[in-house]
């Protein structure tokens, strides 16, 4: 429809008039102010920035910007549809305040710890950059060099950082703030099955029959997910939703069985199941015999808190993930204590909710779906947590096929495909391998065409470690990227922030926007986002989904990607390896990082021709190779054949994601079964090959209290979290006016008798005080969340209210997850 | 609407509002003064009066001018009416979705109020009817388009009781449910959060005054299944139903009736 001047003036004409006489005309006079711009929009294929659901979008490009986004309609996770943060993809990237240039603190012409930000070349930034990098390497060696990485890099971004720390730097002091995520997640996989990732996939919501949510808040975290629970729900009779949480959210709306229990005592519901399950004669007998082995956890390991600390040391055998052996007559014995008077009395939930919801697992014509995220994840017991929920699933052989899922959720975009896949942990190389095993690494050294020795043979720090290693002055040169940490991790007073202010470190921090990370730093490198550069990222279902770069980065700022590999032709190789070393490839002499890692015959062998015409990729221009199909493609020697396959590099840019491991031209939705994965042979029936005898662990693991709990003092339990219209910590969201003014800032959520009792009215403003620190806040007695009495919840993404002061670092002490879910916490008047 | 091509018929209804055009087009400046003039009488849509204020004709009749709601609202909310706002001038009102009402415990607005244009007898501030939301952009709101916004519902002060969200199967992804909002009048006080809150760039959901907002259903008409609830049981006592032949007593199978379980679920397909 095109439109004149003239009937456009016609049109806002009839429309005054109409309005003064207070008459509605008819939709179609608009028509024709929303079709004007509507020509001239490239569409192509992305995924939503967000969470770990991977919602697939198209995205819209118009003389250079992105202009609109939409749902892709035939998307197979969302049909077309987004959540509210989805529906504002287009803003993100366009804040007011998007970074430009590096900025460097300054006095007097030169850089100074206490000196004020001050625009800098890239030259510059890089060569203060490199100076202290090369400062600290020469002083106390590789482990006081370090990098935080991201759940939200690109996959080929986390893969060149991998390389980048911990071939190039030989540190592996690099770890993923999805260390804060599902660390524990991946502790339970590795545990239980010895192959990381779910077994299931999306496919499960259509094919339940019950779902309980272990500690999950999908409604608001996983929307679109949400939306397609719910609709098995509406339209599958019979079926049943439990929700447990320790306060009432929204997910509660549709739990025909809700279940608020005190925190920490999920371990003990999840033990009662599995006595229930054996009790009645519920066991899969026969699939136990033959797919499932038993071991006994070591108890008593402590916090993961600093050694000094009292509670850390009074634990037994703090940090053990050792076993004791068992089989299924002593996990019978073991799990008996688990009555449903015992766990009823630790969880404060009544025996009969217990047993309908043990019930629903015992069932054997019922098909479950387990689903959870942060609440069983962020626990100091959350890897136990993890594995006790498979154990369930095991007994009764309610696993590996369509509908029966145990179901690890993720909150980052790749918190799978980067994080895990790639191994930018501080204790793994790609593909589930880990640093400690010198056949990993021999194998990642072949690969990576580096002498034998390379890669270090001791885990680095992680990232509540890398916190307290600045705060020590042992950790000296640390880089952060794509990731708001100071906001994010815990106890920020006593750890995080002293750490960035030590005046022995120098903290780059690179980010598209000024977050009070980056404000935090030394130095702050500006980011191209999302549609500024080509991107993959790998969803909680297993499923790849790539972008093309749509538009151009504001100004100066650079991908993540470039400005690693940019960084990496900083070092020759003599300065960051010892001679024995490049003894041992005497060809490597005198060639800089970028050559060795990058320019390796491998990374670079795909000429930018390849890449697609009619788009921009400004890191294979800068570089003069296809940057991210070389990096892809060497990528895919860790995973094809072991597992993990993912297709070929181009066959990415034409799918709407593929769910791997990809074979034969075909898609793995479940894996472990014959018939659904091809790693299992014909007759094998059920397969759980990531162990050396095919058997995956049922591991008893039991009840242990939490680090901190309420007492005199500190009356009551803080339990931080999200909301729907923010993400994280709101970097992007809070940029885009309509999700601020839908949620502008945090309050603390509060039971009404609890408010009362303090003399606190709703509205009011309040301290939250903590033994490390306080927050003014506002109470909000009634809304979306409902604690019950002795609880308060309170979200963290707002940077006027910094939540993580109050937040105590303890954490998992098998997969070093903080618990964001526990601490005390006391209310007073502001 | 009529669709390109169709010959299109003009009732009477159409007629009418083709001439009230007209008419505005050609006396839209003489119009503007009696308008003006007029404003002491009517109230436009979007001015809403402050929580407890009395019917509009006795509120006009009792609101001194004085501005004391004006001055003890903590949240400036309220503000007089000045030329244009469509409302008496001088009287207190606000626009939701410039600020809403945070409905304060103690309804200071209220207190203040020296003659009674807002109603003492209000204390509790969730019995307050500034006027009601309604969805009207049914075909903009996004829950309504399947996305899952409901930045409306989680706003709400009275979340879950003045606006749920209804769930139905959205039946053209075939795999994902609707979350319809869905207010209820005899909760809803017109504090106007959700107003200030949608994201879109023109609010789908609006208060209005409750004149406005609401049908009337005739007198003549009860809801069965409201009676019944009111009641505890039916109305009616003493009824027999005859067991069906054939269905629902485990002799047959209904025509396209799958076999199911114990808990009502479809029993899986084996051959």
């Amino acid at each position: 429809m095109s439109v004149t001047r003239r009937d456009f003036i016609k049109t806002n004409a009839i429309m005054a008039t109409a309005a003064a006489a207070g008459i509605t005309l008819p939709a179609r006079l608009h028509e024709a102010e929303a079709a004007a711009p509507a020509g001239g929009i490239r569409w192509d294929k992305g995924v939503c920035r967000f969470c770990g659901t991977g919602c697939g979008v198209l995205v819209g490009v118009k003389d250079g910007r992105v202009v609109a986004t939409q749902g892709d309609p035939d998307a197979p996770v969302n049909k077309g549809l987004n959540c509210i943060k989805g529906y504002f993809l287009s803003k993100i990237m366009y804040g007011q305040d998007r970074l430009t240039q590096p900025l460097l603190r300054k006095k007097g012409g030169v850089y100074d710890k206490n000196g004020d930000f001050t625009p800098v070349s890239w030259d510059e930034a890089f060569d203060v950059m490199a100076t202290k990098f090369k400062e600290a390497l020469k002083k106390k060696g590789p482990t006081s060099v370090g990098m935080f990485g991201s759940g939200q890099w690109t996959i080929w971004e986390g893969y060149a950082a991998a390389k980048f720390m911990k071939a190039g730097l030989r540190s592996n002091n690099l770890d993923p703030n999805a260390r804060h995520c599902m660390a524990s997640a991946v502790v339970g996989f590795m545990r239980t099955f010895g192959i990381d990732e779910p077994m299931g996939c999306y496919d499960d919501l259509e094919h339940a029959d019950a779902f309980v949510l272990w500690g999950a808040n999908m409604s608001e975290m996983h929307p679109i997910l949400w939306s397609r629970l719910t609709d098995r729900r509406l339209t599958h009779e019979g079926c049943q939703v439990a929700v447990l949480s320790t306060y009432e959210h929204r997910s509660f709306e549709l739990a025909d069985l809700p279940i608020i229990f005190s925190p920490q005592s999920d371990l003990a519901i999840v033990n009662f199941i599995a006595n229930y399950i054996i009790q009645n004669n519920a066991v899969n007998q026969d699939f136990v015999s033959k797919h499932v082995g038993f071991k006994k956890a070591i108890t008593d390991i402590g916090y993961g808190l600093r050694p000094d600390h009292p509670t850390q040391k009074a634990a037994k055998n703090p940090d053990s993930g050792e076993f004791e052996p068992l089989d299924f007559e002593g996990f019978k014995a073991w799990v008996s204590e688990y009555t449903v008077e015992k766990a009823s009395q630790i969880s404060g939930v009544p025996a009969d909710k217990l047993i309908a919801l043990a019930k629903i697992y015992a069932d054997p014509k019922k098909k479950v779906m387990s689903l959870w995220t942060m609440g069983v994840n962020q626990h100091t017991r959350g890897s136990w947590m993890n594995s006790n929920i498979y154990n369930i699933h095991l007994l009764t052989g309610k696993i590996s096929e369509p509908g029966n899922s145990p179901f690890s959720l993720t909150g980052q975009p790749s918190a799978c495909g980067t994080a895990r896949e790639v191994g930018t942990f501080a204790h793994r190389l790609p593909s589930d391998m880990v640093v400690t095993n010198p056949k990993h690494r021999e194998i990642t050294e072949k690969i990576w065409q580096l002498p034998e020795g390379t890669i270090p043979d001791k885990p680095g720090f992680h990232a509540v470690l890398q916190h307290r290693m600045l705060k020590d002055g042992k950790l000296n040169a640390y880089w952060v990227q794509c990731t708001n940490n100071m906001q994010a991790a815990p106890n920020m007073n006593e750890e995080g922030y002293p750490g960035y202010r030590n005046p022995e470190n120098f903290i780059v921090v690179s980010d598209p926007y000024p977050t009070i990370t980056a404000l935090a730093a030394d130095l702050i490198l500006p980011t191209a986002m999302w549609m500024e550069k080509e991107g993959a990222y790998g969803n909680a279902e297993r499923r790849t989904q790539f972008w093309r770069q749509q538009v151009k980065a504001p100004g100066e700022a650079r991908s993540d990607l470039w400005q690693v590999m940019e960084f990496s032709k900083r070092f020759k190789v003599e300065e960051v390896w010892p001679e024995e070393l490049i003894a041992k490839k005497p060809e490597l002499k005198g060639k800089t990082l970028f050559e060795i890692l990058y320019a390796n015959g491998q990374v670079n062998k795909f000429p930018t021709t390849e890449t697609q015409k009619g788009f921009e990729n400004d890191e294979s221009t800068a570089f003069g190779f296809y940057v991210q199909k070389g990096l892809f493609e060497e990528y895919g020697q860790f995973n094809r054949g072991h597992a993990h396959d993912l297709a070929s590099f181009d066959t990415y840019h034409q799918a709407r994601g593929l769910r791997w491991p990809v074979i034969d031209g075909k898609e793995t939705l479940w894996r472990f079964r014959e018939g659904y994965d091809p790693y299992v042979k014909a007759g094998e029936g059920v397969k759980f090959y990531g162990k050396p005898d095919g058997k995956a662990l049922i591991i008893a693991a039991p009840y242990e209290p939490p680090a901190e709990s309420p007492d005199k003092e500190y009356d009551m339990w803080l339990v931080t979290g999200r909301v729907l219209e923010h993400w994280h910590s709101g970097s992007m969201t809070r940029r885009v006016p309509e999700l601020h003014k839908a949620y502008p800032s945090a309050q603390v959520f509060m039971h009404p008798e609890d408010a009362k009792a303090r003399g606190l009215r709703r509205g009011q403003e309040v301290k939250l005080q903590t033994r490390r620190g306080e927050v003014v806040t506002r109470v909000e007695t009634s809304g979306r969340n409902k604690p019950p009495q002795g609880v308060v919840y309170m979200p963290w993404f707002d940077e006027g209210q910094l939540t993580n002061k109050l937040t105590l670092d303890a954490t998992c002490p098998l997969s070093k997850e903080t618990d964001f879910k526990k601490c005390a916490v006391r209310v007073v008047k502001a | 609407m009529t669709g390109p091509g169709e010959k299109k018929t003009v009732d009477r209804r159409e007629m009418l509002a083709g001439g009230v055009r007209a008419v505005c087009g050609a006396g839209f400046f003489a119009l503007g003064l009696g308008m003006l003039g007029r404003q002491a009488e009517t109230r436009a849509a979007q001015s809403l009066r402050p929580p407890g204020a009395l019917a509009e004709a006795d509120f006009l009749a009792a609101c001194s001018r004085c501005g004391l709601c004006v001055r003890d609202c903590p949240w400036d909310t309220l503000r007089l009416a000045g030329i244009g706002d469509g409302a008496a001038l001088g009287t207190p009102l606000f626009t939701a979705r410039a600020v809403p009402c945070e409905m304060c415990q103690d309804i200071p607005c209220v207190v203040a109020c020296p003659t009674g244009a807002l109603d003492h007898r209000l204390t509790d501030i969730k019995q307050a009817k500034m006027g009601i939301a309604v969805l009207v952009g049914q075909e903009t709101c996004l829950n309504f388009l399947g996305l899952r916004c409901d930045v409306c519902y989680r706003v709400c002060p009275l979340i879950d009781e003045a606006i749920t969200l209804e769930r139905s199967h959205n039946e053209r992804t075939g795999k994902h449910a609707r979350f319809i909002p869905t207010v209820h009048s005899d909760k809803c006080t017109g504090c106007g959060k959700c107003e200030k809150a949608c994201v879109l760039e023109e609010a789908a959901i609006k208060v209005l005054p409750a004149e406005l907002a609401l049908g009337r259903l005739g007198g003549h008409y009860r809801l069965g299944w409201e009676e019944k609830r009111k009641h505890g049981e039916s109305l009616l006592k003493d009824i027999i139903d005859l067991p069906d032949r054939g269905y629902g007593d485990g002799t047959a199978t209904p025509y396209g009736g799958a076999e199911r379980g114990a808990n009502g679920a479809f029993k899986e397909f084996k051959p």
